[in-house]
């Protein structure tokens, strides 16, 4: 077992060099230089010269490479071009305002989208099942960020029920938090269900076709014990790998819905971070979210 | 072909509407120049943010640029970059999977870990990566998004290729004096056809989205020029005095999104009766 656990553990490491080796490669064939962009325009030579060394860019590739990833080795990605704070702390920061609306999301998800699944699948071609089918279609085909500018508009603007700014306001804690990321979590609690709505009821189908369930069912068993303690462990097995994978998407494709509402989230960081060329952000990044 | 087309041999209802959204989408792209009334990037600023009327049907923009004509050219630009993706993306996964599903060894383990590395990339962030290197621009975003994609037809393929090498027909064309690349290419490639197409399907609607997603976040294709992404992005500001601006361009993504997703659904069940739910 050990040495099982110890080979697959042995197989990541080539991966991640490889991840490594590919971030550090694409930022290093951007076009402009970091220095150059970190100065602006009306600088000298000599003072570019004089950044690049300071930032290590003076030394060869390969040299540079290896500094990175000891650098990386001790948690150190460096500090942002544009405003110079340190990378690691800032994605963590960015981390403590997405997480929540992620968290809240899927889990309200996973708690409407199973109990569906299993229901829909209980009562295959009853009114319900068909309408819940018709809606997990609909659902996934409808564009996250322009749901978000639906929701916005209904909620925000035409109802007034939420504030439109998103987390600008919400500094007094409590409600009015709550209230600011209500709209991004229902613009990806919508999506979520139909996510795991596709991969829940066919899972349910099957499980209930399963011999022990109708054995179940022959020992006496009341069908909401049979749904509770023997079909609904088996059919949300698999989903909670698709749930890992959601939470996994989403901390990357959150940020069209954080830029919906503007929020200052962990989704936006690296986005951002393209528009002002702040590349040490970039590059933290995509190797933290490549990573995980 | 017969090959191909076991399975239920129905399409379904579903189907048949996702196959004529799909082909209406593509037919308004491909004859977008006839159809559009007016020049797509024409100004017209004493229109500007006008609501529909008759001469501007679907109404103006925000620099009073038509909608209709826009959301026309926008559909070419996301049936372009879609297919154009998808085509980079069969390529590279073909082509690579093929050849690790049939050489096995050395070959198969190193693009297996060059492909685990392209799988621990998101898709929007390898995107995100290739268009902070090369900019902004339709043709990089092609790139990207192929190269995200081609993992998951290089694993489709490979585990077709690996289930068909060891029939007796590949090996009755190996006796025969074939070599290995034309008994790929005869007897084991037209095997692997049918998950290909079904997987191909899917990946169409997914560039869609994709594209449009970094079109909003403004790291798609560049405005002016429109697509379906950009022109959200740009109507945002005006989303209460002119949320048609809004509401139009997503409707016709969700449109293209749900013809494609029914079509490769239905044929899914076609093609392939043991992935049907």
């Amino acid at each position: 077992m050990i040495r099982f656990v110890g080979l697959r553990l042995l197989m990541a490491v080539p991966t991640l060099v490889l991840v490594t080796l590919a971030v550090f490669v694409m930022m290093r064939l951007v076009p402009s230089d970091p220095a150059s962009v970190m100065l602006g325009e009306q600088v000298t030579g000599e003072m570019v010269a004089r950044v690049r060394q300071s930032m290590g860019l003076d030394q060869p590739l390969p040299r540079q490479y290896l500094l990175w990833i000891g650098d990386l080795l001790q948690g150190d990605l460096g500090r942002s071009i544009s405003n110079n704070q340190p990378v690691l702390p800032t994605i963590l920061d960015r981390f403590r305002i997405s997480a929540p609306i992620v968290i809240v999301a899927v889990t309200l998800a996973a708690l409407i989208a199973v109990p569906l699944g299993l229901l829909t699948a209980w009562r295959q071609g009853s009114a319900c099942d068909v309408s819940t089918v018709a809606t997990s279609t609909l659902l996934p085909s409808l564009p996250s960020f322009w749901l978000g500018l639906m929701i916005l508009l209904v909620f925000g603007l035409k109802l007034g029920w939420f504030p439109v700014l998103g987390m600008v306001g919400a500094i007094g804690g409590g409600w009015a938090v709550l209230s600011a990321i209500a709209m991004p979590v229902l613009t990806l609690l919508l999506i979520e269900i139909g996510a795991i709505l596709q991969m829940t009821r066919p899972s349910a189908v099957e499980v209930l076709r399963q011999d022990y369930i109708t054995h179940a069912r022959a020992k006496g068993l009341s069908e909401a014990v049979v749904l509770r303690r023997h079909a609904f462990p088996d059919a949300f097995a698999p989903t909670w790998t698709l749930i890992d994978l959601i939470l996994g998407a989403l901390l990357g494709g959150i940020a069209v819905v954080e830029t919906v509402f503007t929020i200052p989230g962990l989704g936006r960081l690296p986005v951002q971070a393209i528009f002002e060329r702040d590349y040490p952000v970039v590059q933290g990044c995509i190797l933290l979210i490549a990573l995980t | 072909m017969s090959a191909i087309f076991r399975g239920s041999g129905r399409i379904g209802l579903a189907g048949w509407i996702g196959g004529a959204l799909a082909f209406a989408v593509i037919a308004v792209a491909a004859f977008g120049p006839w159809l559009a009334p007016y020049d797509p990037m024409a100004l017209d600023l004493r229109a500007r943010l006008s609501a529909p009327y008759l001469d501007h049907l679907l109404g103006t923009g925000e620099f009073g640029r038509d909608i209709l004509s826009r959301l026309i050219f926008g559909a070419r630009v996301s049936i372009f970059v879609a297919l154009s993706t998808v085509a980079v993306a069969l390529v590279i996964g073909v082509g690579f999977g093929v050849l690790t599903g049939f050489v096995r060894a050395w070959t198969d383990r190193i693009i297996g870990i060059f492909n685990d590395a392209l799988l621990a990339f998101p898709g929007l962030l390898l995107a995100l990566g290739v268009m902070a290197v090369a900019g902004a621009s339709a043709g990089a975003m092609v790139l990207a998004l192929g190269l995200a994609f081609a993992s998951a037809v290089l694993r489709v393929t490979r585990s077709a290729v690996l289930s068909q090498r060891a029939r007796e027909f590949v090996e009755a064309s190996r006796v025969m004096g074939n070599s290995e690349a034309l008994t790929m290419w005869r007897h084991v490639l037209p095997n692997a056809l049918a998950p290909l197409i079904v997987l191909a399907t899917s990946m169409f609607g997914w560039v869609i989205l994709a594209e449009s997603a970094l079109s909003f976040l403004g790291l798609g294709v560049p405005p002016p020029a429109p697509s379906w992404g950009n022109m959200l992005a740009a109507a945002r500001p005006y989303i209460q005095d002119a949320p048609w601006l809004i509401v139009l361009p997503g409707l016709c993504i969700q449109a293209t999104l749900l013809g494609v997703n029914l079509l490769g659904d239905a044929l899914r069940d076609l093609l392939d009766p043991r992935m049907r739910t």
